[in-house]
């Protein structure tokens, strides 16, 4: 039963990542493109930790960390060079 | 006592799964910008939040190890999720919104996007008795 609601989890997460996207190449503005990636960063948290689940393995804690910290980084990092025009003043 | 342990498991992916759908779904579904930004926070907090569940759920129970990384990861998305929200609002505000737009903000410094920060005088007078 478990394998079933993973290949269902897996399934959504994956559409999820689709519509991302999507809006990420019709996005009006560039605040949309922005978001659309942070979405889709933590889509891609929940699928990592999602494979070690089916894998039975404790490895992909680390990885789906590390790419937190990148995505909020690089979130914070676009954002403030389309605000400013500089990353670090 | 496994199907019990199972059932729960399936619960919370499921739930995880339609959360994370709905949240992405949002992202085209709404209209503007400011309300898009309203979407993903279904994502973030009940989508991972019951993938990293069902995770810890699963290892606790049936593996037998318990482990608090899946802790750190919700705690570290539940604080970083407001900073990043507050940063595209204002990327959006900077770049589609001008100034007549908004609304007074009835104090004697505008809008942190457009005016410069304001200058407080008092501290200076402190600086040079000092």
């Amino acid at each position: 039963m478990i394998d079933l609601a993973l290949t269902f989890a897996v399934f959504c997460f994956s559409l999820a990542l689709l519509l991302n996207l999507w809006r990420i190449t019709r996005g009006p503005t560039r605040a949309d493109r922005i978001l659309a990636l942070d979405t889709m960063v933590i889509n891609i948290i929940a699928l990592l930790v999602l494979y070690g689940i089916y894998e039975r393995t404790a490895v992909y804690y680390e990885a789906s960390m590390l790419v937190a910290m990148v995505g909020f980084v690089s979130t914070v990092a676009y954002c403030r060079f389309v605000l400013r025009g500089d990353i670090i003043e | 006592m496994t199907l019990v342990i199972e059932i729960l498991i399936s619960l919370c992916l499921v739930t995880a799964g339609v959360f994370g759908l709905v949240g992405s779904y949002g992202l085209i579904k709404l209209k503007d910008t400011m309300q898009r930004l309203h979407a993903p926070t279904k994502a973030t907090t009940v989508g991972v939040g019951g993938v990293l569940v069902a995770s810890m759920l699963y290892f606790l129970l049936i593996k037998g190890s318990l482990s608090f990384h899946e802790l750190m990861i919700t705690l570290f998305l539940f604080l970083t999720a407001p900073v990043s929200a507050h940063f595209i609002a204002k990327t959006f505000i900077q770049a589609e919104v001008t100034e007549k737009d908004l609304p007074d903000p009835e104090q004697e410094f505008g809008w942190a996007v457009f005016d410069d920060a304001p200058s407080y005088p008092d501290d200076e007078g402190q600086d040079q008795n000092s």
